[in-house]
């Protein structure tokens, strides 16, 4: 704990905000000396054994549903090799990684990364305890641990007939060193991890027991509602407090920074009803006449600017379009999204003098601890924050913490009181990170055969790193921007080949604050690439499976994926009419977040116009599979995410977004939702994430498909407006 | 002054003004945070309780509409243990992500399947219309039609592997 402290408040700050891993951490198999005193101690950081052979797993991430949870505790528990009905799960705070020099690593839960990128330490941590383990057993009995074996947490010993289990042992076993020699499984081994296992959370979410922040109560807790000015980037004037002072359950009205008030009553919808009844003044400033429309035509002119930063080039692809015989163009865009999770952004919080703790769901509990840190000016070691289940998080809860900010500003109001803050859907709606407005100018150049000689992928619009992480963007470039579109780097890679390539960005930045959404900005670059390339191949005359196939030569994990839809569908021959309706198949492949994805999706569009939606199959090589029946989950649920954009917006009119609720905006729902079939075919080698990949695939095969079924190409969404009659 | 709820079978006392809805009563009142908040305009579905046996969207509905007699039931008093065969369902597909929404969808399926037992994927369409952000709907309507068609859940042909050794 000592030797923490020297780390300074700064240097945490600046670690946990970027999400990083500057601060390597320490001795990650090694139990801690005060954790020994525990009743139950630990036999290291991620291990903890009863003396009733209830195993506990420790979690970093944080679980949002994406079944992370299960995964990482499938990865500890098959190198252990305990009984996997014996496992629980349990989540160190932030406060304890930061006490224990980060011995759990990264907390931060984003970018497909929970399983991913924890796979390699966590599998050492339970194979360390393993270790330990039978080393205990067999300096009891006296024998060579190497003539011991272990199976679902029973060590035996055949020449001498004696066994024992790991509850008997653990308390042995965590005195011992930690070994440095620890190997892992090969995966054809694996008896847990791979399978397809249940959920361990699933109990608590049937039955209402599951708590959630916006469910959190603690004794003498008052309850926050919150409005901050609804134009970004405007101030808060004044506000009449003694107009809502006298209603029942009023305990305060506070400023909240320079551009918030909140009410604090007994019970949230007091205080919700007080401040809908609250004169307020705001000064909008210099947004106040901003709206989608202006924004468009700056990201329209930047379609053409010189200021641009090259993602991805080869050979002169500017030379090989001029000259080339034949040149096809197309310009798209995406709109703004909010992540919408279906629980408001919450939080509870308590401060005193010395102290600082927040209760709420977060994606980063180091990061919210730095806000809480920052928002209460005391040190990271002096506050702590407990992370409780989130309903959703999608990319929301996890960069930047505005919610935990302004509930320690109102808990420092009233120092020792408890205090409970809860959006409104319609706050969540007004304030969110959304996802980058973007568009983007498409050209390729095409010889007399109708061969693609060079493309340009001119991007324009908005940079999430500049509005978040703005210390990572370098000499102007925003890396993110390019994902799926990357020359090589195993993250987010392009999958074809073209003789002259360029890929550039023209950085154009309106008012409204960006976030990381689910499938970040592989959303709509699967979107441009994928629909051009259906684009080339009508123009050309070529299906537009075998034009894939011509220019995915070099790229043989992304042709695989693809050729796996394909070959499922049938592409090729004609699909079978559903309820009269002739159907038609779109296709789109990306790689992201270190999977290779594809979809074929299958549509029908009637006389009305109206789409359908009929089936998408959907295949996905992620490397290794943790666990194949949440992987199932993730891409269906992850089509639900992605499929929204074709009915939702975002738009802003006067500064601020117009959509306040769920009326006015859309979202899949069950009568939308298509049958998913999921095609799981890890290659090994490496480790992929599953919670984002997928999503960009959806849209662009529906959009396809949709151009199959109409002659209409589809370059703007959502499909609202747009007549999709056959042409 | 206290007004009166019959909640799972219970007759309990609360102070609230009249325009507060049922479900801030539930919650805040009763203690009964099982029944979610997600929009507040009867658009999302994850407030959804029963009211004799009506699926009912509380976020609207003012606690003081509701009338002693009648009956409500919230996610907490669809079983004592999780055994309603459609929570039994739902935890043998392994249905929730997040969960948040569950609560409501669970009680806009009861209501669905005492109505019409047998379903239609059409039926399906038009009673369940929760909104869920993690996107579970594949997996409610499989967990529907498991209950509709007797309980076995292998009949969903998701082969998952529960700790006791079963496969559902």
């Amino acid at each position: 704990m000592s030797e923490q402290l020297t780390l300074s408040r700064r240097q945490f700050l600046v670690s946990s905000a970027a999400g990083g891993l500057s601060l390597a951490f320490h001795l990650p198999f090694a139990s801690d000396a005060s954790a020994q005193g525990a009743a139950t101690p630990e036999v290291n950081a991620w291990v903890v054994i009863k003396s009733d052979d209830t195993v506990i797993v420790r979690i970093a991430r944080s679980e949002m549903g994406q079944g992370t949870l299960t995964g990482l505790a499938q990865m500890v528990a098959e190198e252990l090799e305990c009984d996997w009905a014996k496992v629980t799960t349990e989540q160190p705070t932030p406060g304890e990684n930061l006490a224990r020099k980060r011995i759990w690593g990264n907390f931060s839960t984003g970018g497909s990364r929970g399983i991913r990128e924890s796979q390699d330490y966590v599998r050492k941590g339970g194979a360390a305890a393993r270790i330990m383990m039978v080393q205990a057993a067999a300096n009891e009995w006296g024998v060579p641990a190497a003539q011991c074996r272990v199976s679902k947490g029973v060590i035996s010993h055949a020449a001498s007939g004696r066994s024992t289990s790991y509850g008997k042992v653990a308390a042995a076993a965590a005195k011992l060193s930690p070994p440095t020699d620890i190997s892992l499984k090969d995966p054809k081994d694996w008896q847990i991890l791979g399978k397809r296992l249940a959920r361990l959370d699933t109990a608590d979410k049937v039955n209402g027991k599951q708590v959630y922040g916006a469910d959190l109560t603690m004794p003498g807790m008052l309850n926050a509602a919150i409005r901050k000015c609804p134009v970004f980037g405007g101030k808060l004037v004044s506000f009449d407090a003694a107009a809502i002072e006298k209603r029942p359950g009023v305990r305060k009205v506070v400023k909240v920074h320079d551009d918030t008030v909140a009410v604090v009553a007994d019970t949230w919808w007091q205080a919700k009803t007080a401040l809908d009844a609250l004169p307020i003044r705001w000064d909008f400033g210099q947004h106040a006449n901003a709206s989608s429309e202006s924004f468009a035509k700056v990201l329209q002119a930047g379609l053409d600017a010189a200021d641009a930063v090259v993602g991805n080039s080869n050979g002169d692809a500017r030379a090989a379009i001029s000259s080339a015989a034949r040149r096809i163009e197309a310009v798209y865009s995406y709109p703004h999204q909010n992540h919408a999770c279906m629980e408001p952004m919450n939080a509870v919080a308590r401060f005193t003098a010395g102290r600082c703790e927040v209760w709420t769901p977060t994606q980063n509990g180091e990061a919210a601890l730095a806000a809480a840190s920052e928002a209460s000016g005391l040190p990271a070691a002096q506050c702590e924050v407990y992370k409780i289940n989130l309903g959703g998080g999608f990319g929301r809860r996890g960069a930047v913490h505005d919610w935990v900010r302004q509930v320690v500003a109102i808990a420092k109001e009233m120092p020792g009181t408890p205090v409970k803050l809860l959006w409104s859907r319609e706050e969540d709606m007004l304030h969110g990170r959304f996802h980058p407005v973007t568009q983007c100018k498409l050209t390729a150049g095409l010889d007399a055969s109708g061969n693609v000689t060079g493309l340009h992928m001119r991007i324009s619009g908005q940079s999430i790193l500049a509005g978040v992480f703005p210390q990572n963007i370098k000499d102007g470039k925003d890396p993110v921007v390019f994902q799926g579109l990357n020359n090589g780097g195993g993250e987010a890679m392009i999958g074809y080949s073209f003789p002259n390539l360029l890929i550039d960005h023209a950085m154009r930045n309106p008012h409204v604050p960006p976030g990381f959404w689910r499938g970040v900005n592989l959303n709509q670059n699967a979107i441009y690439l994928e629909c051009f390339i259906d684009e080339v191949a009508v123009a050309t005359g070529q299906d537009p499976l075998a034009l894939r196939r011509k220019l995915m030569t070099q790229h043989p994990k992304h042709l695989a994926v693809l050729n796996a839809v394909a070959e499922r569908t049938g592409w090729g021959k004609t699909a079978a009419d559903i309820n009269g309706q002739k159907v038609f198949r779109g296709l789109a492949q990306t790689h992201g977040f270190g999977s290779y994805v594809a979809a074929c999706a299958e549509v029908s569009v009637n006389a009305a116009g109206e789409l359908r939606v009929h089936r998408i199959v959907a295949a996905t090589d992620c490397g290794h599979a943790a666990n194949p029946q949440q992987i199932e989950a993730q891409i269906e649920g992850s089509f639900v995410y992605g499929l929204s954009a074709l009915f939702g917006q975002c738009t802003v009119k006067d500064g601020r977004i117009e959509q306040a609720n769920f009326d006015s905006y859309p979202v899949v729902q069950m009568r939308h939702m298509p049958k998913v079939e999921s095609i799981v075919m890890p290659s090994g080698g490496f480790w992929g994430g599953v919670g984002e990949p997928t999503i960009a695939v959806a849209v662009p095969a529906v959009m396809n498909a949709i151009y199959a079924a109409t002659g209409k190409r589809i370059r703007n969404l959502p499909l609202a407006g747009q007549s999709l009659k056959r042409a | 002054m206290k007004s009166r709820l019959n909640v799972n079978g219970s007759v309990r006392e609360f102070e609230a003004d009249p325009a507060t809805p049922l479900l801030w009563v539930l919650r805040e009142q009763l203690g009964l945070t099982g029944t979610k908040y997600g929009c507040g305009i009867a658009a999302c579905g994850a407030c959804t309780v029963h009211i004799d046996g009506v699926p009912t969207r509380s976020c609207v509905r003012p606690a003081s509409t509701v009338g002693a007699n009648e009956k409500v039931v919230t996610i907490e008093g669809l079983s004592p243990d999780a055994s309603h065969p459609v929570q039994k369902a739902w935890v043998a597909l392994d249905v929730p992500q997040c969960g948040y929404c569950q609560s409501g969808m669970i009680m806009a399926a009861v209501a669905l399947l005492r109505d019409k037992p047998k379903p239609t994927d059409r039926d399906i369409d038009e009673a369940m219309t929760n909104i869920c952000r993690c996107g579970t709907y594949n997996r409610v309507r499989a967990a529907i039609k498991v209950v509709a068609e007797g309980g076995n859940p292998r009949v969903a042909g998701l082969a998952i592997q529960h700790a006791d050794g079963s496969v559902t």
